[in-house]
């Protein structure tokens, strides 16, 4: 979707402002709503391209006013809802509801270590044939999908060269919809930074992005 | 289920405006901060969820305790500093890190969330490397820990990539125009980490001493590592 997510190239933003000695959470409840979320991410009831939607999906002018873990929070709260794990009754009480079954397994302290420490990695061991090579020339698509996708809107269009082959992985924008992993190759694909941004940048300079097969078009 | 997935497509961006337009009203009737305009505390809706979660059984407080714990003491982005040390002082790891990154930074026990697929970009004299993610915040958690709030923020995710030599001026970084920068968006599941240039001067540290030296900021790419002036303390 084209949504205010997609920050890359625009202006307005102003300065950015490094805190120097900055605590990992700024508060407790930061902290607690990143566990939630590695918590309830781990029933595999949802997946992190659908984790990342969700939080897309907050209107822009929210997305902007919200700190980064309220982003979390509302993303997180939406998913429990849709996916049915908890009411907004519930939600708005902070009570189960009478007569609703307890969830198991739960997540343990000692799964929870396993997650961290093990990931989840998003490469497919399958076999597809990629449609591009390293040092090939593409463009990528000019694509305008209202649902989830990692193509930015400042590369649509664009000419750029392949650099390498990743591999085949799991493909966000069908899966975030839970319509499949669609698992396909993705590349690093170098885009100068003049054919990006024109002549105001330096010749020399360029721009890496991870696209994946569907992205992109033979130039 | 599959069907409650597939309505969540339809339904989220609802849900998001729903779930702000409650929150909007229960920071005047539960909470009673009567001239809250914005959502209530977030501290006391966190909480409720919490006990939510717990009550039915989904989540044990034990387990988010220790994923607190885990990434506000035990993942940092002194991980990172090591694996970069260990770099400078050994050429036929730096070999490994560039040819293999996930492998050569598991050989110092780093893995794990937002790691599984790692990439290590090169500074040179001539090459300046630079990391973003302009659509949300990816970042290699096993070896820098969480991303700071300016890495997350609105100015850096659009500006890194139309104006990376602004930002690195930001962060007191002039490079000159000889130099090629290259920046790196993360939009995909590879994370990447910048191998800073080795100071000069530095030839007779140990691999811890260099470890000591090497800032988060420098394995983003928004500083470079340089050694404490004479008298200074690291």
């Amino acid at each position: 979707m084209n949504g205010i997510h997609d920050m890359g190239g625009m202006h307005g933003m102003g300065p950015i402002q490094a805190e120097k000695n900055e605590p990992v959470f700024h508060a407790r409840w930061e902290g607690r709503v990143y566990a939630l979320n590695r918590a309830t991410g781990a029933w595999g009831t949802w997946n992190l391209d659908a984790s990342r939607h969700s939080r897309e999906v907050i209107p822009p002018a929210e997305y902007l006013r919200m700190s980064y873990y309220e982003k979390w929070l509302a993303g997180m709260i939406g998913l429990l809802v849709q996916t049915g794990l908890v009411t907004q009754a519930e939600i708005d009480s902070g009570k189960p509801a009478p007569g609703s079954a307890k969830a198991t397994p739960r997540l343990t302290p000692a799964m929870a270590s396993q997650v961290v420490s093990r990931g989840i990695p998003a490469v497919r061991d399958v076999s597809v044939s990629p449609r591009f090579h390293a040092g090939q020339r593409v463009r990528a698509r000019n694509m305008h999908p209202t649902g989830h996708t990692r193509l930015p809107r400042y590369a649509r269009g664009k000419f750029g060269t392949i650099e390498r082959d990743h591999g085949p992985y799991v493909f966000p924008d069908s899966n975030a919809h839970f319509q499949g992993e669609k698992p396909q190759h993705v590349y690093s694909v170098r885009f100068a930074a003049r054919e990006l941004w024109g002549e105001q940048a330096s010749p020399r300079d360029s721009v890496y992005i991870d696209m994946w097969d569907d992205y992109l078009e033979p130039a | 289920m599959s069907t409650t997935r597939r309505g969540f497509l339809a339904g989220a961006g609802a849900a998001a405006a729903q779930d702000l337009a409650h929150a909007k009203d229960h920071g005047h009737t539960d909470h009673g901060h009567s001239h809250q305009a914005v959502p209530s505390d977030p501290a006391l809706r966190v909480k409720s969820l919490e006990s939510l979660l717990v009550e039915k059984g989904l989540v044990d407080r034990a387990a988010l305790d220790v994923l607190v714990d885990t990434y506000e003491h035990k993942i940092g982005p002194r991980n990172g500093a090591r694996v970069v040390a260990r770099a400078w002082a050994d050429p036929a790891y730096k070999q490994r890190l560039l040819t293999n990154a996930s492998a050569a930074i598991a050989e110092l026990g780093y893995t794990g969330l937002q790691g599984e697929h790692m990439l290590v970009v090169e500074n040179t004299p001539q090459v300046h490397n630079i990391v973003v993610c302009t659509l949300c915040s990816c970042y290699p958690w096993p070896v820098l820990g969480l991303p700071p709030v300016w890495y997350k923020s609105a100015p850096y995710r659009s500006r890194a990539v139309i104006d990376p030599r602004g930002v690195l001026r930001e962060f007191g970084l002039e490079l000159s125009a000889d130099t090629e920068v290259r920046v790196w968006d993360s939009t995909a599941e590879l994370r990447y980490l910048v191998l800073p240039e080795r100071p000069a001067g530095s030839e007779k540290l140990s691999e811890e001493a260099l470890a000591e030296l090497v800032t988060r900021d420098a394995m983003v790419g928004v500083a470079k590592v340089t050694l404490p002036k004479p008298g200074a303390r690291a």
